[in-house]
């Protein structure tokens, strides 16, 4: 029997799902073959385990932790900016992990905010750097999207509900026991499991609030072993540690997440008769104000630093915005080429594999593959020289997950409506991708190109094994700017970075979404 | 003619048995209970669904190799007929040429079969901006300019009132008149057999009956038929 005739061809897909297992698989193949058994796990090593597995957890239990109350009070509670607020909880996610550090810094750091406070009383100013400064900036970049998470665990609970409850007279542990609870234990684990997958590999915020042998994780010491000894074994050995752990993590977080946290209508507030007393209102009211201030006051602090410097920003900053925006451009193009027929080849049928293959970049680390193909280019080409499409590359592998999170509901949705009514007017593959796929799919194209484009804009990662001191992309540049104290032209630089990641991504989601028919 | 030849057409598990014959340029109703097969009876001749043994015959030409796009059909679908990026004209235009890649004189086709279903000067408007009779009229445009043989129509005006129902039934039947084409139409309502077509294939339980003629099988429905009538 022959196979069903399908609108678009899958095969496009398959090869570029091909190709993703093959580098990531490879990479990994390349880094087993030089990792050293032999010599074991030092002692250092062994703290790295311990301290990624302890960061990890206690940020995952902080973010979820106090993103159940906030979620709470955000879906209960009507009032003006709370739909600017909610947008506002997606900006981290798209967030340079940079830029969300220096105004940390600005907030909490020895001369921040809350110190110059502290000091107003004679009080010593706070450390953040180390432990609790990792788990801080982690819980800034994930406790919005716990959040989220939580908020459409909220939003899915039938309206019915709440109005049988109200109906009911229901008090408050009533509530707690019967509706809330049951909710949270459902979407709970999810959010805890993805955002320990997500700390378990988060490199940049380790690289610079954490170092030193007490707060070293996996990922920094692969990047250390590989650039301060140049010990690929050790880096390796490091790295396939790594994939263990991450490849189990992101495991868990897949079958346990059960909504992506950036869909729509999140700002679609509940009807809801519960929680009227005062008490209520007053601690909604105070975390919904503690949340807003704990994401503002950074981004502002972030603003306000960056405009002095901005005018006199020097040349080296300037040069390294345009290279990020050219990685960031040739990095969303891959991210692109790959999702798109990928996304289709789904569409079409149960392609297992190609799902698989999408989420491969959840499990594997940049610094891995990066360590894997610095092995393999060696031989045959300067790995230093390939710095930046070798970035561009491993950019575009960690969006991929995203995006065809955001692209497959959408092709799936087009070729079960449409795909008949193409096949009939004899529209089979080319003319049914062009006319009507590719139309169809703006939006989620603006959508998806937004986003790699934003994260490969904010990418600290990859770059910092391959780049030699002429060359920097912006984040690499503030990195090395904040390195030698030059703090306000690092400022000025995390503004324009800033600027340049939620500006495309803006402008890239607009774009897609302009006069699109729905 | 269009010959299911003792033919087994496999929706998914759900199977249906089809040996009959529909004559050249007849009008055909195709009713029974929702879950008969009544679609998978007309998506098994626009090539959506495998045969799973015999074969079904188009002027003693098989078309089990053949690709959807390719047989002479031209089918209308319960929902979403127009894509609603793309203009009623190029919607049309589609009908012509797949990639819409249209000449002066496809263009001229194209506005002569608008301005034909009532749509004179709509070209440019989008299926958004078009109420769901005159999207049912643009559907109706492609159907002429497609020029196939076969026209297979899943209950595509099901959601149109019942006045507006029938004036594009009627519709459907003069064009097919007029160009000799073979209609297998798909319906709940006795009514709109009664109002346009020449035979009736009942379909139930997965088998499809052959033709017979409308007024002769309501006059005297068999078994199968009056179970589904009811009493009425």
């Amino acid at each position: 029997m022959a196979d069903r005739a399908q609108p678009v061809s899958a095969r496009p897909g398959i090869g570029a799902a091909a190709c993703i297992a093959a580098l990531v698989l490879g990479t990994l193949a390349a880094v087993a073959w030089r990792a050293e058994p032999g010599g074991g796990l030092s002692a250092a090593d062994w703290a790295a385990v311990r301290f990624t597995l302890l960061q990890a957890t206690l940020s995952a239990l902080f973010s979820v932790g106090l993103a159940i109350p906030v979620a709470r009070a955000l879906a209960r509670r009507r009032f003006a900016g709370r739909s600017a607020l909610i947008a506002l909880l997606g900006v981290p996610f798209i967030l340079p992990v940079i830029v969300a550090i220096l105004g940390l810094l600005e907030v909490f750091g020895r001369a921040g905010l809350i110190s110059q406070l502290l000091g107003l009383f004679g009080l010593d100013p706070i450390r953040i750097y180390g432990l609790h400064g990792v788990v801080l900036a982690h819980v800034f970049l994930n406790l919005p999207l716990a959040t989220r998470l939580i908020l459409q665990g909220w939003q899915e609970v039938p309206a019915e509900r709440f109005r049988l409850a109200a109906q009911l007279g229901f008090d408050a542990p009533a509530m707690f026991r019967l509706i809330e609870w049951p909710l949270l234990r459902q979407v709970i684990p999810g959010a805890l499991a993805v955002v320990f997958a997500i700390c378990l590999t988060s490199f940049a915020v380790a690289l610079t609030l954490g170092g030193g042998p007490k707060a070293t994780t996996i990922e920094l010491g692969i990047y250390q072993a590989f650039r301060f000894e140049f010990d690929l074994g050790r880096a390796a050995l490091l790295s396939g540690l790594q994939i263990l752990l991450a490849t189990g993590a992101a495991m868990v977080a897949i079958r346990l997440a059960q909504g992506t946290g950036f869909g729509t209508g999140l700002d679609r507030s509940l009807r809801r008769w519960d929680g009227r007393t005062t008490l209520a209102r007053t601690t909604d009211a105070v975390w919904i104000a503690l949340a807003a201030a704990f994401l503002l006051l950074p981004l502002g602090a972030i603003v306000a630093s960056g405009v002095p410097g901005f005018a006199g920003l020097p040349f080296v900053v300037w040069k390294a915005a345009g290279v990020s925006l050219l990685v960031a451009t040739a990095s969303t193009a891959l991210l692109l080429l790959a999702a798109l027929p990928m996304s289709a080849a789904i569409a079409t049928g149960r392609h297992t594999a190609i799902e698989l293959a999408g989420l491969l970049g959840l499990a594997a680390s940049p610094l891995v593959i990066g360590t894997g193909l610095f092995i393999l280019i060696r031989p045959i080409a300067d790995p230093f020289l390939l710095a930046l499409p070798v970035t561009a590359l491993v950019n575009a592998l960690m969006s991929l997950p995203f995006a065809m999170r955001i692209l497959v509901p959408r092709a799936r949705d087009i070729v079960e409506r449409y795909g008949k009514l193409g096949l009939s007017l004899n529209m089979a593959h080319g003319p049914f991708l062009w006319r009507v796929f590719l139309p169809r799919m703006r939006a989620q194209i603006g959508f998806a190109a937004g986003l790699g484009m934003a994260l490969s804009i904010g990418d600290l990662g990859v770059i910092t094994l391959f780049a030699d001191p002429d060359i920097a992309t912006l984040p690499l540049q503030i990195y090395r700017l904040m390195g030698s104290y030059q703090m306000e032209a690092a400022a000025g630089g995390a503004l324009l970075l800033l600027l340049l990641s939620v500006g495309t991504f803006w402008l890239l989601d607009k774009g897609g979404r302009h006069h699109a028919e729905i | 003619m269009l010959k299911f030849d003792d033919c087994t057409i496999d929706n998914g598990g759900f199977h249906l048995a089809a040996d009959l014959s529909v004559y050249t340029g007849r009008i055909v109703a195709v009713i029974g209970p929702s879950g008969g097969g009544k679609t998978t009876l007309l998506e098994g001749v626009a090539g959506f669904l495998p045969l799973t043994s015999g074969e079904i015959y188009w002027n003693a030409n098989p078309l089990s190799d053949t690709e959807p796009g390719k047989r002479p059909v031209a089918m209308l679908f319960q929902d979403g007929n127009l894509f609603p990026h793309l203009t009623a004209a190029q919607n049309v235009g589609l009908g012509i040429d797949p990639r819409l890649r249209l000449s002066t004189e496809d263009k001229t086709r194209i506005d002569a079969a608008l301005t034909r279903v009532g749509l004179e000067g709509l070209g440019p408007r989008k299926p958004g901006a078009l109420s769901g009779g005159q999207r049912a009229r643009v559907a109706l445009a492609r159907l002429m300019v497609q020029h196939r043989e076969i026209f297979l129509l899943d209950e595509p005006f099901a959601a149109l009132g019942p006045a507006l129902k029938a004036e594009m039934l009627d519709l459907v039947a003069e064009l097919a008149r007029e160009s000799g084409a073979t209609v297998l139409m798909v319906s709940h309502e006795p009514d709109d057999a009664r109002r346009v077509a020449d035979e009736v294939i009942l379909v139930t339980d997965g088998k499809a009956h052959p033709p017979a003629a409308t007024d002769r099988l309501f006059a005297d429905p068999p078994e199968a038929l009056r179970a589904y009538l009811g009493d009425a």
